[in-house]
């Protein structure tokens, strides 16, 4: 087991991949000579050439599209949409061709695609480098959703990705990419479906993903500490398909669910688990699910503005007390 | 052109019109749902290029009035009308429609109808070839109006970068759904505003076989030879409306009638009967054998053909489960 970065797991993934299908690609802006802006594609330049890593002009509709069209011909590429909220000007792409050509063309083109992209607040970057937007993507029929929350997640998802024959959006996160962990030393491919346990527990599930889930840990740890309460934590890495399944069973288990995104609550992730607990253990519950979230605003500049716009442990810990009516 | 190829153009190019016509019947009886985009007085610019490439062997892609394209790339006609009546022997199994013909086998890439959509897939389909390292072209045919979106822009931009092989064609037939190109667009030559990017361009003639034939010879030899893109702008004009709810009001029918003095497909009947190759009793028995091949076989076939089975609905979804196992549940051998 080596303890590496976020960063340091997604470049892994790249590299063995490369070396390993020359059909790989990857490109995206600053990517090649730069390095890429959270490292994520360190020194493939060097080693595989211009024609293999593209560092594209700033023009995400048309970079995701040509990633798009060449993955038609069995090219696997890796786009890499530096910021989430960059990837509004390439969704015409995502959705309306490498999501549907499978379905329109009756089976006979298929896009396997890589859209990885980083999203969340990171340190006061106002409204528009700040956005989470899986909500959006996990809508899509036709594209697979994952988002890692550490690295041995990240290089694993990655590599299934570049292996699976769906176009598949990672969603990593701008203020993981350092975050240390441990990654198994041979090769390892992460499930692209399903969730994990990330913490045991009987008296209620926090259901997290991506960043979100360490914000779960942290207020597990409060909750059994302080409060004698003990949590269970899902860590959902998989948001497109959501794992029904799995979901059902955390629930079964401690009857109380509490869903904790760092996106906004309208037609996010939480209205999406609390509707599976509805539909699929309704006479398991003990109390009403609730939603952790951030406000409806555009992301403020502000600091303290900002860390009162995104949910953080301290309300997951609170939302779990009121649920207990300990508030 | 050698006489014998031009003979058989022209019989294609008969099968392309009869058949567009027939979709236009079809849709008035309720056969053909949705939108319906058709090529009539265009059929010399698909024609004309596609001889000067190799059908079959160079990928093809183009936006909603994608019927001709398909079918000169070799798509069956049968399987094309089949997929308008939304039928499983349709080429798209019922799942796309007019707009959303493919036959891959056929390296025809698609209709696609988010216009402006096709540029960039065209540049990358470019670029997989130029990884491969084939001696293949990709081939963008579309229409003047989708060169207003940020796609064409951008597609120019990085196939002029990186030498994509690229060939650009312009059908430009003068209006964007209701709107003519002089109420929509800055440059009204094409042609001119790809020089932004230096790609190297041409425009000509769109209703003459032999004259499209010859720029696209020259256009799909220099993207062949490795010199990157090309863009071929070819002014022509479509008899119908943009589609099947389009009364043609925006148009003057004096202008509509000068056009059709110059219809693609008499220009080259004539020259044939000129050089004594045909004779205008030859060429009506064509129609007519035509006519009977479309009815007796292509409509047939649609109309006796299944539909899909509603058990079937959320197939071609997401790729075969069974053989995405190893992915779906990281168990990779």
């Amino acid at each position: 087991m080596a303890n590496i970065m976020y960063w340091e797991a997604i470049q892994r993934a790249h590299d063995e991949e490369m070396a390993r299908d020359p059909l790989v690609i990857c490109l995206g802006e600053d990517i090649g000579v730069a390095g890429g802006t959270y490292k994520a594609t360190k020194g493939l330049y060097e080693k595989y050439g211009p024609l293999r890593v593209m560092d594209t002009p700033i023009s995400e509709g048309g970079f995701t599209g040509l990633a798009v069209g060449a993955s038609f011909l069995g090219v696997r590429p890796i786009v890499e949409i530096m910021s989430v909220n960059f990837a509004w000007l390439a969704m015409d792409q995502m959705f309306n061709s490498a999501a549907k050509v499978r379905y329109m063309s009756g089976g006979q083109l298929t896009a396997p695609c890589v859209f990885r992209s980083a999203g969340g607040a990171a340190h006061q970057l106002g409204a528009q480098h700040s956005a989470r937007m899986e909500k959006v993507f996990m809508g899509i029929a036709g594209l697979r959703v994952v988002t890692p929350s550490n690295p041995k997640q990240a290089y694993g998802l990655l590599k299934s990705a570049i292996r699976c024959d769906d176009p598949v959006f990672i969603n990593e996160h701008e203020l993981m990419y350092n975050m240390k962990g441990e990654v198994p030393d041979g090769e390892y491919f992460h499930p692209l479906e399903g969730s994990e346990v990330a913490r045991a527990g009987t008296d209620v599930t926090l259901f997290g993903y991506n960043i979100s889930v360490h914000w779960c840990l942290k207020a597990a740890e409060i909750l059994d500490k302080q409060y004698g309460i003990s949590a269970e934590v899902v860590d959902l890495y998989s948001l497109a398909p959501l794992d029904r399944a799995g979901i059902k069973a955390s629930v079964t288990k401690t009857h109380r669910a509490v869903v904790v995104e760092e996106d906004e609550a309208p037609v996010g992730v939480g209205s999406e688990v609390i509707a599976i607990i509805n539909e699929e253990c309704f006479f398991e519950l003990d109390a009403a699910p609730v939603r952790v979230h951030s406000a409806l605003v555009p992301q403020p500049y502000n600091h303290t503005l900002e860390k009162a716009a995104i949910p953080d442990h301290e309300d997951v810990v609170k939302a779990v007390l009121k649920m207990f009516g300990r508030a | 052109m050698k006489i014998e190829d031009k003979k058989r153009v022209l019989r294609e190019m008969v099968l392309h019109r009869r058949f567009e016509e027939r979709c236009y019947q079809a849709y008035i009886e309720r056969k053909i749902g949705g939108f319906l985009h058709l090529y009539p007085g265009q059929e010399a610019c698909c024609n004309g290029v596609m001889e000067a490439a190799r059908p079959g062997h160079d990928y093809v892609i183009t936006g909603y009035r994608d019927h001709v394209h398909a079918i000169k790339c070799g798509a069956d006609p049968k399987e094309v009308m089949a997929e308008l009546y939304g039928k499983e022997t349709g080429s798209s199994k019922g799942r796309g429609g007019s707009m959303h013909i493919f036959d891959a086998g056929k390296r025809f890439m698609g209709g696609y109808a988010l216009v402006g959509g096709p540029f960039p897939l065209a540049a990358g389909i470019a670029k997989a070839i130029q990884l491969k390292g084939g001696d293949e072209i990709a081939i963008c045919f579309l229409g003047d109006a989708a060169n207003n979106q940020g796609t064409f822009h951008e597609t120019m931009n990085m196939a002029a970068l990186w030498k994509l092989p690229v060939l650009f064609v312009c059908e430009n037939n003068l209006y964007g759904i209701g709107t003519s190109i002089e109420r929509s667009t800055a440059v009204v030559h094409q042609h001119k505003r790809v020089a932004a990017y230096n790609i190297p361009a041409d425009e000509c003639d769109g209703q003459d076989i032999e004259v499209v034939y010859e720029h696209a010879r020259k256009a799909v030899d220099h993207v062949r030879a490795g010199n990157g893109p090309f863009f071929l702008e070819l002014m022509t004009y479509r008899y119908r409306g943009h589609s099947m709810s389009d009364s043609r009001g925006y148009r003057t029918r004096e202008e509509e009638e000068l056009w059709k003095q110059r219809d693609p497909i008499f220009i080259l009947r004539d020259r044939l009967i000129k050089e004594g190759a045909t004779t205008m009793a030859e060429f009506e028995a064509l129609e007519k054998e035509t006519d009977a091949y479309i009815e007796n076989e292509v409509i047939k076939f649609a109309e006796a053909s299944p539909e899909p089975s509603v058990d079937e609905l959320e197939k071609y979804v997401l790729a075969d489960r069974e053989s995405q196992l190893p992915w779906l549940t990281g168990k990779a051998a």
